[in-house]
């Protein structure tokens, strides 16, 4: 057995202990300071995470040479179904959308924001997406889509087809508002490269 | 004289009575993990199997969780475990423990059953209480939530009073505010937002800082345990040990965070932060390896056990590469943006989360299975040198490896073709998924799948026999003196 006045100080039990409540209390000040400053900055309504009555706007996702990323571009007013909204009728679009997303487990098969399954396409700017072929029929086609996905799957190939998930068309056309806000999200430039539907 | 070498509870102390339930409750959770992991896989490459009966996305909510879950199980079933032999006093709340365990099996049976026969309800508040908050890996829905945050609560009062009661350690301590951070971050993910920033930014807190923090300390806390157990380590050289880990894994592992906050939404200062701290995780897996193969091999690698022994190597082994090397293939915003959410995440996930804590658990299971049966020797007296354990080894390691590699292959493919050409649009995501080596993969996925459901069918037969009179040389029991 080794005797304890033998060890040398950084090699001792006490140093080690000490440094461990330091390190493990330093690094959780801040994190904490940090989660401050950044709840802040993703808040709806902020410059990163812009407020619901985005959906009232044109959206796109343009290249940013000073950044060297691409970022969400907001544009003139562009109403979802044509209806203009106000804050609050956004605001429960929005949260019906969330509420449908969630309670229908999209996110074990798809990637929201590159998080989440890998069995289906990444939908952080599904809003944008070329497949929808151009910005006149867009609304109706992923309505449709939505609404009877069976029958109108593309799956490239695969035979991969999304199920009917039974959405109602309030439900469909929040997911739709959802998806339109969340392709407003700067992202620090995922996923890069993206080629938007024609503008 | 009692009889040696059958189950017998009587060689058991009360703690160890509850965690073994909590070890059997483990198995079988496993079984259900592998069973719609198959299912999923399957489903993967052959879309119609199942189709609108049990859908991909319910397949691998019950896989996922199941796992989670598990897990957990074999977390509290260890520190059940060691309790009374690390306090040197009986378990407090003895009555309280059963009744934390009958609380949290009844809801997990409730969850499965409504994951699997309602799978999903309308969009409102009530189905994200009452069945799926359709979040990754924490889909429970919230009156389970509740129930969990009690049934932890019971058993931190448990630990917390026992240790109180009886003898505290260094081990005690970092165990005890290990337990507390870990219920405590569980509530980061208990609320409800529509805002997805705001969402995954707590989400995160509760998987990352799960598995890359305070995991990683319980398992330490284990590990230092059966390190003294299994070979005789000193425990001040064990102790230190562990609060260098602690130093090292929390310094690094708590603003590692930041790997997550690259593309959510979040300022880009997390691009640095992430980036920077989470590259130095590797160092406190690097040390603990060190620590395990030194420790081990100073006593020549000699056991009472050496099943568990074995997993804990593999354990030591798999807590590097699959977190350390795997976690850090990808970890640097410059890569990230183009593996972000693709099968390269899943191949780290896999040998993850089976490299660093199923293996542990596995080596509780035998710790158990051995004072269990009268605390036997598990060493060369086992018959045909114990090929049970050693197949089943192997097939569990061989399978998940070469999922892990399939996976890797494919992630390759999809962040070249998906991410980095097709600038990941629908179509472009199709293309990758049809790329002939993406099938490839997914095909061998499948075929380690495979190996990997018949090494736990043997894993199982093992635990069952292992140790009983006809499963020794001689058929003659060869006991330890205690
Ligand atoms: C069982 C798995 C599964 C579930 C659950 C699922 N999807 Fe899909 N989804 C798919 C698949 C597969 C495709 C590709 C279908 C095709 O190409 O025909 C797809 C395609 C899509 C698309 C078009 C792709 C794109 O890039 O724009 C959208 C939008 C979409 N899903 C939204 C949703 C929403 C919203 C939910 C939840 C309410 C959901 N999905 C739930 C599997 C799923
Ligand atoms: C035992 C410890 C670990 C486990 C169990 C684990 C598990 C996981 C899992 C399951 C995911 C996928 C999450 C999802 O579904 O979206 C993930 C993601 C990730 N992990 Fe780990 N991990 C561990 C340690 C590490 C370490 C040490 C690093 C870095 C060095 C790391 C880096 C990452 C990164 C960068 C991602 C994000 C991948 C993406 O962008 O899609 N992990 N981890
Ligand atoms: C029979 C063996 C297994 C099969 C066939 C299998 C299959 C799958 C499939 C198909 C997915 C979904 C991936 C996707 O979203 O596309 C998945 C996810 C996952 N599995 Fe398994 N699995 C198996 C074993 C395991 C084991 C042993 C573990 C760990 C102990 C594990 C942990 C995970 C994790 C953590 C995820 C989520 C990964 C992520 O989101 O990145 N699986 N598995
Ligand atoms: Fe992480």
């Amino acid at each position: 057995m080794i005797k304890k006045d033998e060890i040398i100080w950084w090699a001792s039990e006490n140093f080690w202990k000490k440094s461990a409540i330091f390190v493990t209390g330093l690094m959780t000040l801040v994190l904490v300071l940090l989660t401050f400053d950044t709840v802040n900055k993703i808040t709806a309504g902020s410059k990163r995470v812009p407020a619901y009555t985005v959906i009232n706007n044109q959206i796109d996702y343009k290249y940013n040479k000073t950044r060297n990323m691409f970022e969400p571009v907001i544009g003139s007013e562009s109403p979802l179904f044509g209806n203009m909204l106000t804050a609050e009728e956004a605001e429960g679009l929005i949260n019906l959308g969330k509420l449908t997303i969630q309670a229908k487990n999209c996110m074990n098969c798809h990637t929201l924001l590159g998080n989440g399954a890998y069995y289906a396409p990444d939908l952080t700017k599904a809003w944008l997406d070329p497949g929808w072929g151009a910005k006149s029929v867009r609304e109706t086609l992923m309505l449709n889509f939505l609404m009877d996905p069976e029958n109108n799957a593309r799956t490239f190939g695969t035979n991969r087809k999304m199920p009917n998930l039974g959405l109602t068309e309030a439900e469909a056309k929040s997911i739709i508002a959802y998806l339109k806000w969340m392709s407003s999200i700067d992202t620090n430039g995922f996923p890069t490269n993206f080629k938007t539907i024609k503008q | 004289m009692i009889n040696m070498h059958t189950l017998n509870t009587i060689h058991l102390n009360s703690g160890q009575k509850i965690a073994i339930k909590y070890f059997s409750m483990a198995v079988v959770l496993f079984v259900v993990q592998i069973v719609f992991g198959i299912l999923a896989g399957t489903q993967f490459n052959n879309p119609e199997f199942l189709y609108q009966i049990i859908d991909f996305n319910v397949n691998r909510m019950v896989h996922i969780n199941a796992m989670i879950i598990w897990l957990l199980y074999g977390f509290i079933g260890s520190v059940y475990w060691l309790i009374e032999d690390e306090a040197k006093t009986e378990l407090v709340g003895k009555k309280l423990a059963n009744f934390g365990f009958w609380v949290l099996t009844i809801a997990v049976l409730v969850v499965v059953l409504v994951f699997l026969f309602i799978q999903s309800g309308e969009g409102s508040y009530a189905s994200i209480w009452l069945i799926n908050e359709g979040r990754e890996y924490i889909e429970a829905p919230r009156w389970a939530d509740i129930g969990i945050v009690f049934v932890m609560l019971i058993f931190f009062y448990n630990i917390y009073a026992t240790f109180i009661k009886g003898k505290w350690s260094g081990i005690a301590g970092v165990l005890v505010l290990d337990l507390a951070a870990l219920a405590g971050v569980y509530l980061a993910g208990m609320f409800y937002s529509d805002n997805i920033s705001m969402d995954q930014f707590w989400w995160w807190w509760v998987v990352h800082l799960w598995v890359e923090a305070t995991w990683e300390v319980l398992v330490g806390c284990i590990m230092a345990w059966v390190l003294m157990k299994t070979i005789n380590a000193d425990r001040r050289i064990v102790t230190t040990w562990l609060y260098i880990e602690v130093t090292l894994m929390l310094g690094s592992g708590i603003l590692g965070l930041g790997h997550h906050y690259f593309w959510i939404g979040t300022p880009e200062y997390w691009l640095t932060i992430g980036g920077f701290f989470s590259a130095l995780e590797p160092i406190p897996l690097v040390a603990m390896l060190v620590h395990a193969l030194y420790d081990s091999g100073v006593k020549n690698f000699k056991s009472t056990n050496n099943p568990a022994l074995a997993w804990l190597i593999a354990h030591a082994f798999g807590n590097f590469f699959g977190a350390g090397v795997w976690g850090f293939f990808q970890t640097l915003p410059q890569i990230n943006l183009y593996t972000h959410g693709t099968q390269w995440t899943a191949s780290h996930g896999h040998l993850a989360f089976f490299g660093a804590y199923a293996t542990i658990n596995i080596a509780m299971f035998y710790m158990a299975i051995q004072v269990w049966r009268g605390n036997i020797h598990m060493g060369s007296s086992l018959i045909d040198n114990g090929w049970k354990w050693k197949t089943s080894l192997a097939l569990l390691n061989i399978g998940v490896v070469g999922m892990t590699i399939a996976m890797l292959i494919a992630g390759y493919k999809q962040a070249f073709i998906e991410r980095a050409v097709e600038g990941s649009t629908w179509s472009g995501y199709f293309k990758a998924q049809s790329d002939p080596s993406f099938l490839l993969a997914m095909d061998w996925r499948m075929t380690f799948g495979w190996i990997i459901a018949l090494g736990l069918i043997i894993l199982i037969w093992d635990l069952i026999t292992i140790g009983s009179h006809s499963e020794m040389k001689n058929n003659k029991p060869k006991l330890l003196s205690t």
